[in-house]
């Protein structure tokens, strides 16, 4: 009943995907496709599964203690869960930005600068400032914070901490941004300007987006699926899921008739 | 003995006043709590208040007045020649008569009347001492009893007596540790009127010894800290330089890598470490530390004393070990799990995580932990007194027996001492400065650890 999309087009690709946090099982064989230049958002109620899908693709959940896959999840077609794949070059192609912002206790360029530092992506000074100026500008928020860019990343609002999250995780030049949730702790105005940031990021990166609010899955996504109870139920152009969902699930979840 | 008993009676009294009260409430609201203003609990706690505190302050007032003013009578009833004694030999006088109250004869036949009017007076006051408490606690309970209704508003007033104990018990606190202060301050006032302040803060020379005759050979004392502050300083550098990185390594080693398991052993085994009283620390140093290095420095052909300031300090680094460890992994721990994840959503290794994230984002509380750290070793006396030595050169050779103002202060102190001369004052001088060093290190690590506090909250 998932909707398979043909190969090639896709970035992410899993199939019969099982994760276990011990011995509760949180994912139940998931196929699920991630189109490359596109953001996919993920919903569903809560306790689904969507961000600990999320969290299989640069592999956060090896963090937890006693979290096990099974199946099988390709990055442009190699196996994520590969024992020859270095996590740290994983996470370096796909980049992450969490619930609530969480700037460093260093500097606004220092937030910046951290991940080209640790990847040794510029050469020097110089090319380091290019990086940081370029995401900062892609982050839309080079504007509000040039002149004060030794001053502390936290010391900036809620929304400005984001923005600068976001700009901390395109610096490593990532191919995949996954969110979970980034607009949850942002107020409205906020959270508008961080949504129009992810419509432009669109163009150079894949984005897989996990969201609460299903408007902002339908304001920023071009394509949707479904979570529910660790089943993927439903995954198809946003449109066609907000408009004519397939699945008596997908109608009563974005109905608003449970979650 | 019969204080206690008394005592005992009105705690009774207290507890039956509390029951008589609550019953009284229940039945003013008609079995039912809720038309009265405070729970019945609560009429009862008001109503033992009134019963007990009077009568207890009573009993504490004549317990702090009754020796002095039975004492007066008693002389005031001495025959006219002993009165006009100067007032040590009536000390002596009152001193004999409650000996021969006791039972021990007495020569003086006019002390053993004095002895009978003292039990008499002793027996008399007592008793109405009991009479006038006991009035006192039925009384302030029938008081309350009678007043208790529905509207009283019980609860507000009990909870403001107890909030009136809480305020005193603090203040007691605060007013011992100014009162030592205080008595600290004047004692080394009286050091400073002998010895000139410049002379005791910026002399090199300490040799605390006063001449009991004008014309004794070398007689004149010397009172310069500084070689005292040198010797506490070297020792405490020392023994943060042992500290601090095993402290620091172990903290970060329990709070970041350690499986739970093994986090569940060694952290109880840190904190038994620092349950070992230091005395034996002390042991430690003089008998095992000093020695081997001793011998050590014969292997290089160094002279080490057989006292010396790296024993010393060494083992008082290990001592402090815990302190440094448990400050740090609290510390380490608090980091939010956020900022980790940050890290390593970028791609950080674990060793990057921890150096570059976790590390400088608990540093503010890092520091705080090994400034609580230094002063405690500034103010550690059980070691360095067994392990330091005596000998008061102003020296940074750490293998040199070296003295710290702690040790000093426990040798002017230890023996028959006067509390006019120099000498004995030295260690009230010595004291202050102690407290204030430590006072000044406490405030700062506070406020660190504080401003640290407020950031992730």
């Amino acid at each position: 009943m998932n909707m398979v999309q043909p190969q090639g087009t896709a970035k992410v690709r899993s199939r019969g995907l099982d994760v276990f946090y011990g011995e509760k099982q949180a994912l139940f064989g998931v196929d699920l496709d991630i189109r490359a230049g596109e953001v996919t958002a993920l919903i569903g109620p809560s306790g689904c599964g969507k961000s600990t899908f999320l969290r299989c693709i640069n592999r956060m959940n090896d963090l937890v203690d006693g979290a096990r896959v099974a199946g099988s999840l390709t990055l442009d077609g190699d196996d994520i869960y590969d024992r020859s794949v270095d996590v740290v070059q994983l996470r370096a192609k796909v980049g992450m930005v969490f619930q609530k912002p969480n700037p460093f206790p260093k500097s606004i360029y220092d937030n910046v600068a951290y991940g080209p530092r640790i990847h040794g992506k510029a050469a020097d000074q110089s090319e380091l400032d290019e990086i940081v100026m370029t995401s900062l500008e892609k982050a839309g928020l080079l504007k509000e914070v040039k002149d004060r860019l030794q001053e502390s990343g936290t010391g900036l609002s809620g929304g400005q901490q984001q923005r600068l999250c976001i700009a901390r995780a395109i610096a490593v030049e990532p191919e995949i941004v996954l969110m979970d949730e980034p607009c949850s702790a942002l107020d409205p105005i906020a959270t508008a300007k961080v949504e129009e940031l992810i419509d432009e990021l669109r163009e150079n990166y894949t984005i897989v987006i996990v969201t609460h609010s299903m408007q902002q899955a339908a304001r920023v996504s071009q394509r949707t699926a479904f979570f529910h109870l660790g089943k993927l139920i439903e995954v198809g152009d946003t449109e066609q899921i907000f408009t004519n969902p397939q699945e008596p699930l997908t109608q009563g979840y974005i109905t608003g008739r449970f979650g | 003995m019969q204080t206690l008993l008394l005592a005992v009676t009105l705690l009774l009294l207290t507890s039956l006043a509390f029951r008589a009260g609550r019953k009284r409430a229940f039945a003013m609201a008609d079995g039912a709590p809720r038309n009265l203003h405070s729970l019945p609990g609560y009429y009862g706690s008001w109503v033992a208040l009134w019963s007990g505190l009077p009568a207890f302050a009573i009993l504490i007032a004549w317990l702090m007045l009754e020796p002095s003013l039975v004492r007066t009578l008693v002389i005031s009833d001495l025959p006219a020649a002993m009165q006009e004694l100067p007032t040590e030999k009536i000390d002596v006088l009152i001193n004999e008569v409650r000996n021969a109250a006791q039972g021990h004869a007495t020569a003086n036949p006019d002390l053993a009347i004095a002895a009978d009017h003292y039990i008499r007076l002793r027996q008399i006051g007592f008793a109405a001492m009991t009479a006038v408490s006991v009035a006192m606690a039925l009384a302030g309970a029938a008081f309350a009893y009678r007043r208790i209704e529905p509207q009283l508003r019980a609860r507000p007033r009990v909870e403001a007596t107890v909030n009136i104990f809480l305020v005193a018990s603090s203040t007691v606190a605060i007013f011992t540790t100014v009162g030592i202060v205080l008595s600290l301050l004047f004692e080394a006032m009286r050091f400073f009127n002998m010895v000139g302040f410049i002379d005791f803060l910026f002399g090199l020379n300490w040799s605390p010894q006063m001449a009991t005759r004008s014309d004794q050979v070398g007689s004149s004392g010397a009172f310069g800290m500084v070689p005292l502050f040198t010797g506490t300083m070297l020792i405490t550098l020392i023994s943060m330089v042992v500290a601090l990185p095993l402290g620091l390594f172990s903290a970060i080693y329990m709070s970041e890598y350690a499986q739970p398991r093994i986090r569940a052993i060694a952290k109880p085994a840190l904190e038994i470490l620092a349950g070992i009283p230091t005395v034996v620390f002390g042991f430690f140093a003089v008998i095992t530390v000093a020695p081997l290095i001793h011998s050590a420095g014969e292997v290089f052909g160094l002279a080490v004393a057989s006292e010396s300031a790296m024993a010393a300090g060494i083992v008082m680094g290990i001592t402090l070990i815990p302190l440094i460890s448990s400050l740090s992994d609290d510390v380490i721990t608090a980091v939010p799990h956020s900022l980790r994840e940050g890290a390593y959503g970028l791609g950080a290794t674990k060793s990057e995580t921890i150096k570059q994230v976790v590390l400088p984002a608990a540093l503010p509380g890092i520091v705080g932990g090994v400034l609580l750290a230094v002063s405690r070793a500034i103010g550690e006396t059980m070691i360095v007194v067994m392990a330091a030595g005596l000998s008061a050169k102003l020296t940074f050779n750490p293998l040199e027996a070296v003295t710290t103002v702690t040790v000093q202060i426990v040798t002017l102190l230890v023996g028959d001492t006067e509390f006019d001369s120099p000498k004995t004052l030295a260690a009230f001088a010595l004291g202050l400065m102690l407290f204030a060093i430590t006072l000044g290190l406490n405030v700062v690590a506070l406020h660190i650890v504080q401003k640290y506090r407020e950031k992730y909250d």
